[in-house]
């Protein structure tokens, strides 16, 4: 049991052992978390999962299922649900007030051979009016005296999209005139690397490219039009069919000597429909006794989309036209902590550790470019105060390793 | 050639040896094997409970324009 052995040489018990046992009990626990070349634990998750905020409430299970079969064998599977409740800015304007159901079925597979770990999985996901199938491929590479892991990987996604209407009857049921598809490919590069007895490293590099129907079919455009209703109409977004983007991230985590972590974390993203984001990342790791603590400030900000905006002059104005709150230029951040319990499950001798853990997370959007639209009768179009989005996030999960 | 420009030369190929030989030895662990007993501990692990950190992810990446290099996979969905 991995955080048993580590406790007991933490506690000093590994000062008396040998050089040579030493070597034998990193050997045997070394990196497994952070480093390829260790298949997953056998390891059991059960979560709920609440999100709330903007008028939308999402909630759901969770479940993920990790078993090494033989030395060098391991599979995993996963089940996600959203049960999705929703009367947002969006809906309001443009829509109606919904309930749907997203689930989601996950299975992978890693094989070890010598320092190489071969990986691939299959992800099915499925609401009444949107359907992704995702499969992804990776080979990790221990190297340099096992102090280095490097990743490639690959992901490639099929989406089918539907539009959902009302009929007469209330009955909810797919467009028929609307179906499109859109097709991802993904190239991952992730380098692990340790660099002092507590400090580890983690590049992370990302190429995605989209081809297909990438808008949200529900949400619209909307542009002036002096006199009419609230002084704007609405109008069917127009998006560009393909989308590259690049993102690139480093971690560091240090080991604290009073049984501590922190650790900091920068991304940069680009893509090709002119959005920049800069994520930043803190992350605090404590212990006491039978307890793990967590807190986690984490501070996100992009710009727009080039085609973006919150209020065309006119109809028509441009090819592209977008006004998907997630193409507008914002900053946000969110403060999460969490505590996980250990104890012991009597008349469960199988189960060698067992935790239970909740988590909150709180997180805060301040929109630089997208109004309040529904405000527009009270402040004039184009003069609504900036929205702003406040979300609770809410985690509990058990997790068992046996 | 100026005695300046052989200098300048004979450095670089020197550079260049030096690289090649550095290239054809692997290099020495820094840190041993038994030093690091730090990362064998979860709280060292940047994914310590997966299934909570691929929700947040996904919670979040819903909401905002960036996406991808977090380490993980997560399936498409029509999510905004």
């Amino acid at each position: 049991m991995q955080l048993s052995e580590a406790r007991r040489s933490r506690a000093g018990e590994g000062r008396v052992l040998t050089p040579f046992r030493r070597t034998l009990l990193a050997l045997c626990v070394i990196g497994a978390p952070a480093l390829g070349g260790v298949l997953p634990e056998d390891r059991a998750d059960v979560m709920w999962h609440n999100y709330n905020g903007g008028d939308i409430t999402v909630d759901g299970p969770a479940v993920l299922v990790q078993k090494k079969v033989g030395d060098s064998l391991a599979f995993s599977a996963g089940y996600y649900e959203d049960m999705i409740s929703s009367a947002s800015i969006d809906v309001k304007l443009s829509a109606s007030p919904y309930h749907e159901t997203r689930k989601q079925e996950n299975v992978g597979v890693e094989y070890l051979h010598g320092k190489t770990t071969y990986a691939m999985g299959y992800i099915h996901s499925k609401e009444p009016d949107y359907i992704a199938n995702t499969t992804f491929y990776s080979i990790s590479q221990d190297m340099f005296g096992d102090l280095t892991t490097v990743t490639i990987g690959y992901r490639r996604a099929w989406d089918q999209i539907y539009r959902d209407i009302k009929q007469p009857n209330g009955e909810i049921v797919n467009d028929p005139t609307f179906h499109e598809r859109a097709d991802h490919r993904g190239y991952t590069l992730s380098i692990s690397q340790i660099l002092t007895r507590s400090l580890i490293a983690d590049f992370n590099y990302e190429l995605l490219t989209d081809q297909g129907y990438l808008a949200n079919p529900y949400r619209k455009i909307r542009y002036l039009s002096p006199g009419q209703g609230q002084g704007f109409t609405l109008a069917d977004q127009v998006y560009p069919n393909t989308r590259t983007s690049n993102a690139a991230s480093l971690q560091l985590k240090y080991y604290l000597p009073w049984h501590a972590a922190v650790a900091a974390q920068y991304r940069f993203f680009r893509d090709t429909w002119g959005i920049v984001g800069h994520t930043v990342e803190g992350d605090y790791t404590a212990t006491w006794q039978h307890w793990v603590f967590d807190g986690m400030v984490r501070w996100y900000t992009q710009t727009h989309a080039d085609f973006y905006s919150d209020l065309y002059p006119y109809a028509n104005y441009a090819n592209f036209m977008a006004r998907d709150r997630e193409l507008a230029s914002f900053t946000d951040w969110t403060v999460g902590a969490g505590a996980a319990y250990q104890f012991h499950v009597p008349g469960a001798p199988w189960i060698s550790k067992s935790t239970a853990n909740v988590r909150f997370d709180h997180l805060f959007i301040d929109y630089k470019d997208f109004r309040n639209a529904l405000l527009a009768g009270e402040y004039g179009a184009g003069n609504e105060p900036l929205y702003k989005l406040n979300a609770n996030i809410f985690q509990i999960f058990v997790s068992i390793w046996f | 050639m100026s005695t300046k420009h052989k200098s300048l030369t004979r450095t670089v190929a020197a550079g260049v040896l030096l690289v090649a030989l550095a290239g054809c030895t692997a290099p020495t662990p820094w840190v041993k094997p038994y030093e690091r007993e730090h990362f064998a501990d979860p709280i060292m692990s940047f994914n310590r409970d997966p299934i909570s950190s691929v929700y947040l992810d996904h919670v979040l990446e819903s909401r905002e324009g960036s996406r991808g290099a977090t380490g993980a996979v997560g399936g498409g969905c029509g999510c905004n």
